[in-house]
């Protein structure tokens, strides 16, 4: 009943990392791909070989929804998405960990725990950008973009923050920032931007030439795509940059707590130490890219998922993006 | 000269354990007090920024295009922060409709004047504090009522408490301790002028009984006052007294010694040889009482000044042979002699007049027992202890009655015979004990009695 209840939700990939003697399965929920994370996973496992790890993806907002319909199904819960990581925390959904010692900046209520930090950025595909000059901050962005409507018309991407959730979060904190992003979303409206449910899809269309320009991508994602640094470029605005942190929390109702809180220990002494690219293909906290201001884990995140106030936030959005 | 009292408690003790428990009380309810206070700051703080929470939210109410929107600022959860991340929940509703938040969170009884409840409640298994306000937007057709309401868990608060519970201990221990000193000293204080007072009434001299002439808190004054009084009646008493005896030894004397001299001219005239015994009986019975009264007085007199004695330095050598050579015409008539002998001066603190009459007896009642043509030695001597030593060739003492004597009245067996009143031995004895000394009498061994009297 309950196997084919679970069956029954469509991930977007999953896969089951066998330990050398695993006996426990753990199963974690998670926004990040698998092929980022799989040397995570094969790490952890090397030090606890009687543990398997069944990874499991899904997107921001689904994990959200997931963990509130069955908690007890999952053990651990990673997303992108702080805002509704953080209110899963606030809602009682996650264990207390107390044994865990982690920056206080980069985790909440010692139940939440940062482990990443990805800045947003604008990426280019090189060759659309052969005549003209590359943006450095937003304003640039929107002279550029004035200037040269046929170039970029039906080329620009960025997130579709209705559905996306960590998209969601970007827009929402750069709003807060600056009133420089609606003017940017008005006249990235104009020229037709098309809207990606992910950064990885995002980054496939710039690598083609399908799109020239995308804001608010994870620079992390476009980074670690050796296969088009060929093809693009990423930038920080200098104006301003919002870093991301991906996050961790073991489920409340997880059976096997001991395990899980292995498996969060490992990650954040991954996330605090110097972690070569073997161990973790994610940017850790002490990167040195983070001349942005990092997101910070407070009860102020929640406000953008209130109702009202998301459907304000919203409302203003697609007037200014889908004219 | 220590009598007994009747002790019951200590002052000291009753003041200090006043004080300690005054104190510890004091201290209690300091701590009490102290922890209620700043629990009520705290929760005042948590409670001015709830409502701040919830009045920037009702601000952002507002309607737009004919429904209600809130554009909540940021700042109405992130002045939520605390150190502990405490976890918040809100809800709004319109006119009794849920608009957003947490739909199980219940609302309290709230009123559309601008009024802020606060209450502390349990809510999804913590304990929480509460806030809520309302407000009418009259923007539509019919005024609307919005109401929200905000509450934020008591991690951050339990924490402050516990740290204000710390503190406050501490600053209590320490003005416990600070509390006790003060209660030593305070006691000691407070009992200072009443030890001074027992000093100076003990380090006085027996004859002194003036009033307390150094100046007493007004709380011991009755005390002092009653004290002053008390002495002053003694010492008018021992004056009367000393009056009374000198004016009794006056008046019973004088009498007495004319009722002799008329019998004594009585008997010159008389040729009868039995109204000549009789006579020589009346006096001889004359001279009997005439001893007895000065001796009874000498005892009174003795009595009196030894309970105050009033010591000098007196040469006992000087005291002895001023006496011996007064006693000498006595002894002459009774064909005995006095010999007086010492090895060196002898000076000690005592009261010549004491001593005198101490010896006086000693002498007297050697001369009672003594036959005629003997010889009575009166020796002066310095070592092992200043003593003057009595000695005689009379009939000695029985050995079983040598202790008795010194009693009142009492009189050996083998003094039938000889007038005496029987208080010779007591006055000899109360003035040794007066000086701290002792009286001793002895048989010598060819014969004879030897009464030492030493200092």
């Amino acid at each position: 009943m309950l196997a084919t209840f679970v069956q029954a939700i469509d991930f977007e990939e999953e896969r089951l990392f066998k330990g050398n003697a695993g006996t426990i399965t753990i199963r974690v929920l998670s926004s990040t791909d698998i092929s980022v994370f799989a040397p995570t996973i094969t790490g952890f496992l090397n030090t606890n070989p009687e543990l398997n790890v069944e990874y499991l993806v899904v997107g921001s907002a689904d994990i959200n929804t997931l963990i509130r319909q069955s908690p007890e199904q999952y053990d651990i819960v990673i997303s992108s998405a702080m805002d509704l990581q953080l209110k899963l925390v606030n809602d009682g959904y996650a264990l207390q960990v107390d044994t865990i010692i982690h920056p206080e900046w980069a985790q909440w209520r010692q139940s939440l725990y940062g482990f990443t930090l990805e800045p947003a950025g604008i990426v280019i595909n090189k060759q659309h950008f052969s005549n003209i000059k590359a943006p450095t901050s937003r304003q640039e962005m929107i002279e550029v973009l004035r200037e040269n409507p046929d170039t970029f018309k039906g080329k620009i991407a960025t997130y579709d923050v209705r559905q996306s959730g960590l998209g969601y979060l970007f827009a929402t904190q750069d709003a807060r920032d600056s009133e420089t992003y609606w003017r940017l979303m008005e006249i990235m409206g104009s020229l037709d931007a098309k809207l990606y449910c992910c950064s990885g899809e995002m980054i496939d269309d710039l690598s083609t030439g399908d799109m020239a320009i995308a804001y608010n991508v994870l620079t992390s994602y476009a980074s670690a795509r050796a296969d088009v640094a060929d093809e693009i470029q990423w930038i920080l605005p200098s104006d301003f940059s919002n870093v991301m942190m991906r996050t961790v929390l073991v489920s409340k109702q997880t059976e096997h707590r001991k395990s899980a809180i292995a498996f969060v220990r490992y990650l954040t002494s991954l996330a605090v130490g110097n972690p070569t690219a073997k161990e973790f293909a994610l940017p850790s906290l002490r990167n040195a890219a983070t001349q942005g201001s990092v997101i910070s884990l407070e009860p102020g995140l929640m406000i953008f998922l209130d109702r009202l106030k998301r459907r304000t936030f919203l409302n203003e959005w697609e007037s200014a993006i889908i004219q | 000269m220590s009598s007994s009292v009747n002790v019951s408690g200590s002052l000291r003790r009753r003041m200090a354990l006043s004080l300690v428990i005054g104190v510890t009380v004091l201290t209690v309810l300091l701590f009490f007090i102290i922890r209620l206070y700043a629990t009520q700051i705290a929760q005042q703080s948590q409670d001015s920024i709830l409502r701040a929470s919830v009045t920037s939210m009702l601000d952002a109410a507002a309607i737009r295009d004919g429904e209600v929107a809130m554009d909540i600022p940021y700042s109405s959860f992130s002045m939520l922060s605390t150190p502990e991340d405490d976890r918040i929940f809100y809800v709004i509703y319109q006119d009794g409709d849920l608009l957003s938040g947490y739909d199980n969170l219940a609302l309290p009884e709230v009123h559309s004047d601008g009024s802020v409840v606060f209450r502390s409640i349990n809510f999804m298994d913590a304990p929480v504090r509460q806030v809520s306000a309302s407000r009418v937007l009259s923007g539509l057709n019919t005024p609307v009522l919005i109401t929200a309401s905000v509450a934020q868990t008591q991690d951050n608060l339990a924490v402050t408490l516990r740290q204000i519970t710390r503190n406050a201990a501490i600053i209590v221990a320490g003005f416990f301790l600070l509390a006790m000193l003060f209660s030593v000293w305070a006691t000691s204080t407070a009992i200072a002028p009443l030890e001074r007072l027992t000093h100076s009434i003990a380090r006085r001299g027996p004859a002194d009984l003036s009033p307390v002439a150094r100046p007493v808190p007004s709380e011991m004054v009755p005390l002092v006052s009653s004290l002053n009084n008390l002495m002053q009646r003694l010492s008018r008493s021992l004056d009367q007294s000393e009056d009374f005896i000198a004016e009794a030894a006056h008046r019973v004397r004088t009498p007495i010694a004319t009722v002799r001299s008329h019998a004594e001219t009585t008997l010159q005239r008389v040729d009868k040889e039995e109204n000549r015994r009789a006579l020589r009986a009346m006096i001889r019975a004359i001279d009997e009482t005439s001893r007895a009264a000065g001796q009874l007085l000498d005892h009174a007199m003795i009595t009196l000044r030894a309970s105050q004695l009033s010591a000098e330095e007196i040469d006992l050598v000087e005291l002895m042979q001023e006496m011996v050579r007064s006693l000498n015409p006595i002894a002459e008539m009774k064909d005995i002699e006095l010999r007086f002998q010492f090895d060196s001066r002898v000076y000690i603190n005592g009261d010549p007049i004491l001593i005198q009459n101490a010896v006086r007896n000693l002498i007297d009642n050697a001369l009672k027992y003594s036959p005629a043509e003997s010889v009575i030695t009166i020796t002066v001597r310095k070592n092992p202890k200043p003593s003057i030593v009595v000695n005689d060739h009379g009939p000695g003492f029985l050995h079983d009655e040598k202790t008795g004597l010194t009693d009142r009245f009492a009189r050996g067996r083998n003094s039938s015979g000889t007038i005496g009143s029987g208080l010779g031995l007591t006055i000899a004895s109360d003035v040794a004990s007066a000086h701290n000394g002792s009286l001793t009498m002895d048989n010598n061994k060819e014969g004879g009695a030897c009464v030492t009297l030493s200092f």
